[in-house]
């Protein structure tokens, strides 16, 4: 990827395009351009980088490795690789920008980070990297994804972190942003707002998709290592986007590459059993950024279901609204089921439980390689799926195996 | 010249009260409008209720999340003050995040306070350089103030810029804070009211956020030109139900 891409996008005022942006009341205004200048100043810095490097390699446990899928590939034909973000330290590719979001509140001077989560990986992910900088954590979870991801409620809790629980609205991931900014702006000098995705105001976006793009910069090298030759396809899931962003940024200029992005379809494509943002939605403004967004009637922020909590949002991060529209990325839809039986092949053939977020990327994998027997698929594994084990099998059952 | 340049160039402690379309019933919104008019009240900001406010305190986004409960949209709202020139001349400003304006579609949305008298916006989540680039032209269009605020962490040179890019007043938010959480103004407040006051700016300043009674508003328009009132007054609604708006009022300005 040309650096020019990233030195473009966004632009100085955080526009991808016509989307991004901060629209944020003048409380917040200072504030986020003091995140911006402190970016551009502290995490450009020798000495910020080495650290990041450091921690990554000794503390993350990063190069993740990639993996080709024997089984699975046999099985659905095409050759299925995996970017085991599974295996980065917490158990997700979260914490590559959460370390990177801590270690500039430190420079800052912060006393606290806060954050939303929806599945509780960001949660888990910052509450980690919380106590590795002495720092304290807070973090707002609806009720909802409260009960539905309960062992990582309880890691939070373990790694020091308060849990705010959400009780307004659908008690998910839109209502726990809502609570986290709020409880952000009570103090917004001793407190940090570390968003959990390439969402949000100005510079959050941006700084998420840096820190991320280290999961690409790895991939794409990895993956030539092993096989000579760039992959024909790049498969990850879109929630708000940053594991998508992450993985895509090394393969956007790569016309030998096709980008898929896959958004969670729920139950149906119906109004409410969904979060198919890019697919369905059409632009609005969202905590403070503009981008594709799923509406009520009224115009505001919609209504949306996913098996995967962290899937679960009605809005999704500018860049990918900006690539869509430059047709750089195709966003696909894989159902509830279609991901439950994709979790279950995935750890049946490889051993390898998938997130539910990332077996949506699985299960658009696995329809790739039955179309094209002859591609090679990259599938960014951004979770693993422990926290999803007992809802999955009290809510979708066990299959074939004897009581 | 508008409404609200006349207002702001006749009058000092300007009083202005805002309150929530749709709080505490669907149908509030004339009588409530009425009623302050006929107390005193030199202006009024009509909130237009969203459902992800990022600077409301839990009084006003209580009163939003009920309002939109009962019904409350912005094409209702519209239909609501089509008559409302009829009954009331003090200056009516709209007061709203920018999504909802953005969905009905900004020029429309502008016509339409045209049409129906509304004299200016408070968008406090629409950034200054979108608003220039984009929709300046809209609002000039269609005759309405475009309302920018400022806090005690905006930088001067950002001050000078709202100053020079505003034509009505500028609404000087009085702490680093959600609405309605703080009882009084302290030594913070006041050196940054003088800074603001020794600033000279070309627009009038009125100050919110933190008014809550008699004491304050005398505070807050001591060097700005007037104040709005927001959570106090809901405070007041829901306790008292909009039967008693005078009472209300007196107590400000007594």
């Amino acid at each position: 990827m040309s650096e020019n891409y990233f030195k473009t996008y966004p632009d100085k005022n955080g526009f991808f395009k016509e989307y991004g942006g901060a629209f944020i009341p003048p409380v917040l205004e200072a504030e986020m351009k003091k995140i911006t200048d402190a970016y551009y100043s502290i995490s450009k810095s020798h000495n910020f980088i080495s650290e990041l490097r450091s921690i990554r390699k000794h503390y993350q446990g990063r190069p993740t490795p990639v993996y080709y899928c024997n089984r699975l590939s046999e099985k659905y034909g095409g050759r299925i690789y995996l970017k085991r973000e599974d295996l980065n330290h917490t158990g997700a590719h979260k914490l590559n920008h959460c370390m990177g979001e801590a270690l500039l509140a430190k420079h800052l001077g912060k006393k606290k980070l806060i954050a939303e989560t929806g599945a509780g990986q960001h949660g888990v992910a910052l509450a980690t990297a919380a106590a590795y900088f002495g720092l304290e954590c807070e973090i707002h979870m609806g009720e909802v994804d409260i009960a539905k991801e309960h062992p990582n409620v309880v890691r939070m809790k373990i790694l020091g972190a308060k849990v705010v629980p959400v009780s307004h609205g659908l008690k998910t991931l839109k209502e726990a942003v809502d609570s986290a900014f709020e409880a952000y702006l009570k103090d917004p000098i001793t407190t940090i707002y570390c968003i959990g995705s390439v969402v949000g105001p100005h510079p959050f976006p941006m700084m998420v998709r840096d820190f991320q793009r280290v999961v690409g910069i790895e991939a794409k090298e990895q993956f030539f290592e092993m096989t000579g030759e760039l992959p024909d396809k790049v498969v990850a899931c879109v929630g708000g986007g940053s594991n998508a962003m992450g993985i895509f940024s090394s393969f956007l200029d790569e016309p030998e590459c096709t980008l898929y992005g896959v958004e969670p379809g729920g139950r149906s494509m119906e109004y409410g059993e969904h979060a198919a943002t890019m697919t369905l939605g059409t632009p609005g403004v969202i905590h403070g950024f503009k981008c594709y967004m799923l509406k009520d009637e009224k115009g505001e922020p919609g209504a949306v279901h996913s098996v995967a909590s962290g899937l679960d949002y009605p809005g999704v991060g500018p860049e990918h609204s900006m690539l869509k529209d430059l047709k750089k990325v195709n966003y696909e839809v894989v159902s509830d089921q279609e991901t439950i039986d994709a979790f279950y092949e995935l750890s049946r053939l490889e051993g390898i439980i998938p997130a539910l977020e990332s077996a949506h990327a699985v299960a658009y994998a696995i329809k790739l390689a039955q179309q094209n027997p002859q591609s090679s698929i990259l599938v960014n594994l951004s979770g693993r799926g422990d926290k999803d084990i007992d809802y999955v099998v009290d809510t979708f059952g066990l299959p074939d195996v004897e009581k | 010249m508008n409404r609200i340049h006349q207002k702001l160039q006749a009058d000092n402690k300007i009083l202005s009260i805002y309150f929530t379309a749709g709080y505490p019933s669907l149908n509030d919104t004339v009588k409530i409008i009425q009623d302050l008019e006929k107390n005193g009240v030199d202006m009024i900001e009509i909130g237009l209720p969203f459902s992800d406010p990022l600077a409301d305190g839990p009084t006003i986004q209580a009163s939003s999340t009920q309002a939109l409960k009962n019904g409350m949209t912005t094409s209702l709202l519209f239909q609501q003050l089509k008559d409302i020139r009829e009954s009331v001349s003090i200056p009516l400003i709209l007061m709203g995040y920018f999504n909802p304006v953005l969905q009905y579609g900004v020029e429309d949305f502008c016509r339409k306070c045209q049409e129906i008298g509304i004299d200016g916006l408070i968008l406090p989540d629409l950034p200054l350089d979108v608003y220039q680039e984009n929709y300046e032209a809209i609002f000039n269009k269609y005759g309405l103030v475009n309302v920018f605020l400022i806090t005690p962490q905006t930088s001067d040179d950002r001050i000078d810029q709202i100053d020079a890019a505003s034509d009505g007043f500028i609404y000087m938010v009085s702490s680093a804070s959600v609405t309605g959480s703080q009882d009084g103004f302290g030594n913070n407040q006041e050196t940054y009211f003088q800074r603001i006051a020794d600033m000279k700016l070309k627009n009038p300043q009125v100050v919110g956020f933190g008014i809550s009674n008699s004491e304050t508003f005398q505070q807050a328009t001591k060097q700005a030109k007037g104040a709005i009132i927001g959570s106090a007054f809901i405070k007041f609604l829901t306790q008292n139900g909009v039967d008693k708006i005078g009472d209300f009022v007196k107590g400000i300005r007594k």
